[in-house]
């Protein structure tokens, strides 16, 4: 699916990287650990997180993956946006759990990891 | 190339920013976009230890032509057992380190993983050093 059809499945909210919206995304990943996400080896990959902070967009920047959906409606700081930019990320915010978020994409076919 | 930066101690708003200029300096190298991430993930890993358990450090990063050799050196407290550390899934971190998404006890095995040589020195009441050797494949350095 593409990062649009991610918004509307989740009735997210786009912050950053709109100009992205038609990429790609076969797999998702959904954690709050960090270290879990930096195990895995694809590229591409939609991370689900409820954890909003500087060190999400980090992760994702050095993991190769530019898309982070935010579940529960955790709002990104203006230092998270900006670090997003940087690095071509774009961020979605919903205000669906991280369990209804991941449920409503898997059903749409957005793929796991493992 | 020899490039050298400090790590600050609990200064979590810019952990990652280490890795972050060495990444851009490998991508600038044109090195291979594999031999990047895992050189970047291990470096990411063991710089948020730094800023997560040790009272500070620095970062000394040589790339060479078909190796980067990175040390990250802290000055303490130094890890007691490091065959426990190196257990996926021990942790001593604290709650504050909790909340920012770290914890899970799998940087070290992470790091593991990543090398290509791994070497730590390290002793209770001690400084740690981790080496770290990568080979790669591809660079115009
Ligand atoms: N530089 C260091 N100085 C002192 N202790 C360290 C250092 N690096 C790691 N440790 C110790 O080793 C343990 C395991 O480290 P590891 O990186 O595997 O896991 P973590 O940092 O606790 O969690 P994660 O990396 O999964 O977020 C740490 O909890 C800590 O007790
Ligand atoms: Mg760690």
């Amino acid at each position: 699916m593409t990062l649009r059809d991610v918004v509307e499945i989740v009735q997210g909210t786009v912050l950053c990287g709109e100009e992205f919206l038609d990429r790609e995304v076969k797999l998702g990943f959904a954690s709050d650990l960090m270290s879990d996400v930096l195990t895995l080896l694809a590229d591409d990959i939609l991370l689900i997180t409820g954890l909003s902070n500087n060190q999400a967009i980090r992760t994702a920047e050095m993991s190769d993956i530019t898309q982070i959906l935010f579940v529960r409606n955790k709002k990104p700081t203006k230092t998270m946006i900006d670090l997003a930019r940087e690095q071509n990320i774009t961020i979605i915010v919903t205000a669906c759990s991280m369990f209804k978020s991941s449920g409503l994409l898997y059903q749409k076919g957005l793929q796991p990891i493992y | 190339m020899h490039v050298t930066f400090k790590v600050t101690a609990g200064d979590f708003s810019n952990a990652g920013k280490i890795s972050s200029s060495i990444k851009t300096l490998l991508k600038q190298l044109n090195i291979s976009s594999v031999d990047v991430k895992r050189i970047i993930v291990a470096l990411y890993e063991a710089e948020v230890n730094v800023v997560a358990h040790s009272y500070g450090g620095e970062v000394v990063c040589d790339i060479e032509p078909h190796q980067a050799f990175i040390q990250v050196i802290d000055t303490g407290p130094g890890i007691p057992d490091l065959d426990l550390a190196m257990t996926e899934g021990w942790s001593t971190a604290t709650a504050e380190v909790r909340e920012m998404g770290f914890g899970a006890g799998m940087g070290l095995p992470n790091i593991r993983k990543n090398t290509d040589e791994l070497s730590i020195q390290t002793q209770a009441g001690g400084h740690t050093h981790i080496m770290m050797r990568f080979y790669i494949s591809e660079g115009t350095i």
